[in-house]
């Protein structure tokens, strides 16, 4: 008997697992390659359509005019600079608003509130980041302009204000939750050493929890900055679309993703317009690029420390 | 004992939730000495020395029953200010834990809310700390390098430093050694000896020979009850309890 127990050929399972494994693997290894192609192939297509512009159109007007009128029936001209100083005031105006209000809410859930209040806390803040973007912007449009405009009396009633406090509410939860995440792994002991120390809980959170939980804050922060320069909809709903240069919170603004978002609609196919707004699109995706990577980096350092 | 009593409790109950962990615990250390508490894991030893800086209020679910004097207060009164209590009796954890600053920051930092503003005074007491728990020498160079640039060893010292730096009378700690290797571990228990001159030390310990080392006086405790307390020579060589002499040779534990 044990000689034939050795000699059933007839099934090798190890030949079996093995094929298993590796088919398993490979199928794994084609779902995580999908995401890297989606992201080349788009980089690619962003490039492919954006870059005929630098070569056809003017480029040294694209980066340095202050005029974006591509429809002037004399010069059409495709200055980019009123919608980077657009997204750059309106997203300024929602880290102002949203950083003091973000860290301030985390730090209480993650040092003061009460487990119970934390708990039903932070569900329902994490509700607001999925909440669509248009339904942010119908409330900007109705809601908080007509607030704006009674505050402030200002000129017009769609301005980069009210898109930074929209940018500023879409945002908060980004920064609440990952800085949340960051002062719970502050370590106990290290704060225990603090009040053994005879320091106060207020002491001990600004002199040893924030410190310690620094880099994820910071992380968090940049965050949901990309998140505010990416968004379109609301900006586009509430920031009154004027790519005008203005330094004036209470003017109408544009931003790049508006821009975009409001004339490829209309553009014709395969004209130096068409491909001026891929431009923008390309100056758009090395920026949030760019935040993404400093965000990770940061964020490494976060995760080293302990 | 002749000796002036610094800590006392009487009829000392604490609860995690249902779970009784310390119970009906009377005892006097005296001032001036090193006591160390030993006794298996899960025991109380560390419940009991956290009830000393009332460092068990911060977890939600203990509640404490009994008396507790330090210097002849009741420090579970609802008059006592448990800032004032906690830098009368300073701590050192089982886990080296310097906070996230430079080594300067991390002995100045507590002076400094306490109302040391003056930089040159503060530089003294930083100084002073540092040599109090042997570890200037090592660091007067580097000061303001990250406290996380130091060894284990170092660390624990620092935080022994820092622990001086708000001036107590009692000095609490809790398995200072366990996460260190034999060398941190001498230079440590060096330090204990020479800091029992000013200072009031009660040490929590599963390391015997270490509290036979270390320690005047030892508290033998078991399942959350005080078998015997006494001093450490009689507990070590001639202890009353059969308990504590099967703990002590080895027989379990």
């Amino acid at each position: 008997m044990k000689h034939t127990m050795f000699s059933l050929k007839k099934f090798d399972y190890k030949k079996i697992r093995n094929i298993k494994d590796k088919t398993v693997r490979k199928i794994l290894l084609g779902f995580g390659l999908t995401a890297v192609i989606f992201i080349i192939l788009i980089l690619a297509f962003l490039l492919m359509e954006g870059l005929p512009f630098f070569f056809n159109g003017d480029s040294i007007d694209f980066f340095t005019g202050d005029v974006w009128d591509p429809s002037s029936p004399n010069i059409p001209r495709y200055g980019i600079l009123p919608m980077v100083l657009g997204t750059f005031l309106v997203t300024l105006g929602a880290i102002v608003i949203a950083v003091p209000i973000g860290v301030g809410c985390s730090i209480y859930l993650a040092e003061i509130a009460h487990p119970k209040i934390r708990e039903t806390l932070k569900p329902v803040i994490e509700i607001l980041a999925g909440i669509p973007s248009v339904v942010y912007g119908f409330f900007a449009l109705v809601v908080l302009s007509a607030w704006i405009d009674d505050f402030f009396h200002s000129t017009t009633r769609l301005n980069a204000l009210t898109g930074s406090i929209m940018l500023a509410v879409m945002m908060l939860p980004i920064i609440i939750s990952l800085s949340e995440d960051a002062i719970r792994s502050v370590p106990r002991e290290m704060k225990e050493a603090s009040l053994a120390l005879g320091l106060t809980k207020w002491d001990t959170i600004r002199g040893v929890v924030i410190p310690a939980a620094l880099s994820g804050i910071t992380a968090a922060i940049i965050l949901g900055v990309a998140r505010a320069i990416g968004e379109t909809m609301t900006v586009l709903m509430a920031t009154g679309n004027a790519p005008v240069i203005s330094f004036d919170m209470l003017t109408s603004m544009r931003t790049m993703t508006a821009t975009i978002a409001v004339e490829m609609g209309e553009v014709p196919f395969g004209s130096i317009h068409y491909h001026a707004l891929f431009a923008v699109g390309i100056v758009l995706f090395v920026i949030t690029f760019v935040i993404n990577f400093i965000a990770d980096k940061v964020m490494k350092r976060f995760r080293e420390k302990y | 004992m002749s000796e002036d009593i610094e800590i006392e409790t009487k009829n000392l109950n604490l609860w995690y939730g249902d779970k009784q962990a310390l119970k009906n615990i009377n005892m006097k250390i005296p001032e001036e000495k090193v006591t160390a508490v030993i006794g298996p894991s899960g025991c109380g030893k560390s419940t009991l020395i956290r009830c000393f800086n009332r460092m068990n209020d911060i977890i939600d679910c203990c509640r404490v029953k009994g008396t507790i004097l330090i210097d002849g207060k009741d420090i579970y009164n609802k008059k006592m200010d448990v800032v004032e209590l906690r830098k009368n009796v300073g701590m050192v954890f089982q886990k080296p834990n310097p906070f996230p600053k430079s080594i300067y920051e991390n002995i100045a930092y507590a002076p400094r809310i306490h109302g040391l503003k003056n930089k040159k005074k503060l530089n003294k007491a930083v100084e002073k700390c540092l040599k109090q728990a042997f570890i200037w020498d090592e660091v007067k160079d580097r000061l303001g390098d990250s406290a996380k640039s130091l060894s284990g060893g170092q660390q624990q010292r620092l935080c022994i430093a820092r622990a001086l730096a708000v001036e107590p009378e009692i000095l609490l700690m809790d398995e200072p050694c366990s996460a260190l290797d034999p060398i941190a571990t001498a230079k440590i228990e060096e330090l204990i000896r020479y800091l029992s001159k000013e200072y009031t030390v009660v040490i929590v310990t599963h390391n015997m020979q270490q509290a036979a080392r270390v320690s005047d006086y030892t508290a033998y405790m078991y399942i959350g009850e005080l078998i015997e307390f006494g001093k450490t020579k009689q507990i070590f060589e001639n202890p009353y309890e059969e308990s504590t002499e099967n703990y002590i040779t080895g027989r379990f534990g």
